[in-house]
C-alpha cells in the first residue's frame, strides 16, 4: 500500500503528508515500527503536516526529532500544523524589538 | 570507479574544458559576453559587482574572482576590466596563473572600447580554444572529484528525499577519498547544533556555531522577522513552517562524514573530505562559492522546480516531488521517489553513477537549455 504520509522520528509530534488528504480521512501511519492512526481534522496538502497528538500552546513542535517551533495556540490531533498555529523561534529580530518596547 | 577528464597543470582534473571570459566588473559584461559569443568553446561569467565596494567585499570579490578562474573546469581565461575599476586584475591573472593556466588581461579603457576589445578579446579566446581543445578527456579515480551540493526552490520534498539522497552520494565520494562541499549558512539556523557535532574538532564545532550566530544576530539587531525572507513565500506553500525545518532538512544534503573545515565565501578548501563554505542561502551567488571552491560537479536539490545552472560547473537538478519531475522534466535530471525513502543508500549510488557520467561529459539539462550564463557574485553591503 501507498504511504499517504511519514513520521521521520519516534520523538516527533507531527506528520507529513504524502498524498493530499481530506479532512475526516483515516490515515494510517508507523511510528517506531508500531501502526498509529490518525482522524484528519482538515484538509492536508501533499507536504504539508498535521499533528499526531494534542498539543498545548507554547510546546516545542518536533520533526526529524529535532525542535522546529513552538505552538502559538492548542492543536489538536490530527489538526492542519503549519504558519497560523506554529512559530519559529529563530531569528526573531521583531520579538527582540517588541520585547525592548 | 572512475571517470574521464581533463588533466589541467596543477594535478587538477576538469570535468568541463571550458575558456572562461571573466569581467572583473559589470561594467566590462556586455563586452565580455561579445567576446564569448563570438569563440566556441568560451564560456562568460557574468555578475553585477565590481565597484563602490567596502574593502571586505573588494577582497571577496577578488579572491572569488580569482579562484572562479582556477577552478579545474576551466582551461584558460580571458578578464575583462574596465580600467577605474577598483578590483586588481593584476593579482586576479597572478593568481589564477599560479595554477599554471594561460591568462590574458583586456582593459577596455586602455584598448580603446567595446568594439577594439572585443576584437583583440576573441582573437586570444580563440587561440586558447584552440590549445585547450588539444587537451583530450581520460581516465581519473573518481577520488579527484569534488561535489558541491546546493538547495534551491525547496519544499518538504528536499528534506525528505532529494537532500537526503545527494548526502548519500556525498558520502560515497567522502569515503572514496574525493573531496565535497556544502553551503547556505542561512539554511544551517536551527540545525547548527547537530552540524557542529561532526566536526573534527570542537574548535571547527565552534566555528559552525559561531557563523550561524552571527548570521542570525544581523536580524536580531535590526528587529527584522527572519520569516519574511526565509522560508521563502513558495518554500510555505510547499509545506515547510520555519526555518528550523528547512534547516533540518537542507543539513542532510550535506551527508554524514566529519566535517574538516570551514572557510569564507570565495576561498577554497585546504583539507580533503568534506568541507563548509559561508555563504548565503540565495542560490546564485551560493553556486558561485561551491564554483570558485573548486567543485567539478555540483549536485542541486529541488522541491519547486528550478531551471538554474553555473557557468563553469555541469549542475545535476534533484528531485524528490514527482509533479515537479514531471511538470518541469525540462529542467529536472534525476528523481528520487519517496517511495524508495528506506533505501536511501541505493539511490545514493544511482546518483553517484549519474555524477559519474556527468563528470565523465553528459550534458545536465541547464547545460543543454544554456541556462549556466548568470550566477552574479556575493557581497555583504555597507550595513554588515
Amino acid at each position: 500500500m501507498e504511504r499517504k504520509a511519514i513520521v521521520l522520528n519516534s520523538k516527533d509530534n507531527v506528520a507529513t503528508a504524502l498524498a493530499d488528504l481530506k479532512a475526516g480521512d483515516t490515515v494510517a501511519l508507523e511510528v517506531d515500527k508500531k501502526p498509529v492512526s490518525v482522524k484528519l481534522v482538515n484538509p492536508i496538502q501533499f507536504g504539508h503536516k498535521f499533528s499526531l497528538v494534542n498539543i498545548k500552546s507554547g510546546s516545542t513542535i518536533l520533526k526529524y526529532g529535532e525542535v522546529i517551533g513552538e505552538a502559538t495556540k492548542d492543536i489538536k490531533v490530527g489538526e492542519h500544523v503549519h504558519v497560523h498555529n506554529v512559530a519559529s523561534t529563530r531569528g526573531r529580530g521583531d520579538v527582540v524589538k517588541a520585547a525592548a518596547k | 570507479m572512475s571517470f574521464r577528464g581533463y588533466l589541467r597543470p596543477d594535478g587538477s582534473v576538469g570535468t568541463r574544458n571550458y575558456v572562461a571570459i571573466i569581467p572583473t566588473v559589470v561594467c566590462a559584461a556586455g563586452t565580455a559576453r561579445q567576446i564569448s559569443d563570438n569563440v566556441k568553446g568560451t564560456i562568460p561569467f557574468l555578475h553585477n559587482q565590481g565597484c563602490a565596494l567596502t574593502p571586505s567585499d573588494l577582497e571577496m570579490v577578488n579572491r572569488t574572482q580569482t579562484n572562479l578562474g582556477r577552478n579545474p573546469n576551466v582551461a584558460a581565461v580571458v578578464l575583462v576590466s574596465l580600467g577605474c575599476d577598483p578590483i586588481d586584475i593584476d593579482g586576479i591573472a597572478e593568481g589564477i596563473a599560479k595554477s599554471g593556466k594561460p591568462v590574458e588581461k583586456l582593459t577596455i579603457q586602455q584598448v580603446g572600447g567595446t568594439i577594439a576589445t572585443v576584437e583583440k578579446g576573441s582573437r586570444i579566446a580563440r587561440q586558447m580554444v584552440s590549445d585547450a581543445s588539444r587537451v583530450e578527456r581520460e581516465e581519473f579515480d573518481d577520488s579527484k572529484l569534488m561535489f558541491g551540493a546546493e538547495c534551491g526552490g525547496s519544499d518538504t520534498t528536499s528534506g525528505l528525499g532529494s537532500n537526503p539522497a545527494i548526502g548519500a552520494a556525498f558520502d560515497i565520494l567522502v569515503k572514496r577519498g574525493g573531496r565535497a562541499v556544502f553551503s547556505e549558512t542561512t539554511e544551517f539556523v536551527g540545525a547548527e547544533h547537530l552540524l557542529a557535532r561532526r566536526a573534527v574538532t570542537p574548535a571547527v564545532g565552534k566555528q559552525i556555531t559561531d557563523m550561524v550566530l552571527r548570521y542570525e544576530q544581523r536580524f536580531l539587531e535590526r528587529g527584522v522577522d527572519m520569516r519574511g525572507t526565509n522560508p521563502t513565500k513558495g518554500n510555505i506553500e510547499g509545506g515547510l513552517t520555519s526555518i528550523e525545518e528547512k534547516s533540518l532538512g537542507a543539513i542532510s544534503k550535506g551527508g554524514t562524514q566529519t566535517i574538516q573545515e570551514i572557510y569564507e565565501y570565495g576561498e577554497r578548501p585546504t583539507k580533503g573530505g568534506l568541507s563548509i563554505v559561508d555563504g548565503p542561502g540565495f542560490d546564485a551567488p551560493s553556486l558561485t562559492a561551491l564554483a570558485a571552491a573548486g567543485s567539478n560537479v555540483i549536485l542541486f536539490s529541488t522541491g519547486r522546480g528550478t531551471p538554474l545552472g553555473s557557468p563553469l560547473v555541469p549542475v545535476i537538478k534533484v528531485t524528490a516531488n514527482a509533479a515537479t519531475y514531471q511538470k518541469m522534466n525540462d529542467n529536472m535530471d534525476f528523481y528520487v521517489d519517496l517511495a524508495r525513502k528506506e533505501n536511501m543508500g541505493e539511490i545514493g549510488a544511482e546518483l553517484y553513477e549519474e555524477c559519474l557520467s556527468v563528470a565523465s561529459g553528459k550534458r545536465t539539462k541547464a547545460e543543454i537549455l544554456d541556462q549556466d550564463r548568470y550566477n552574479g557574485l556575493f557581497v555583504v553591503g555597507p550595513l554588515a
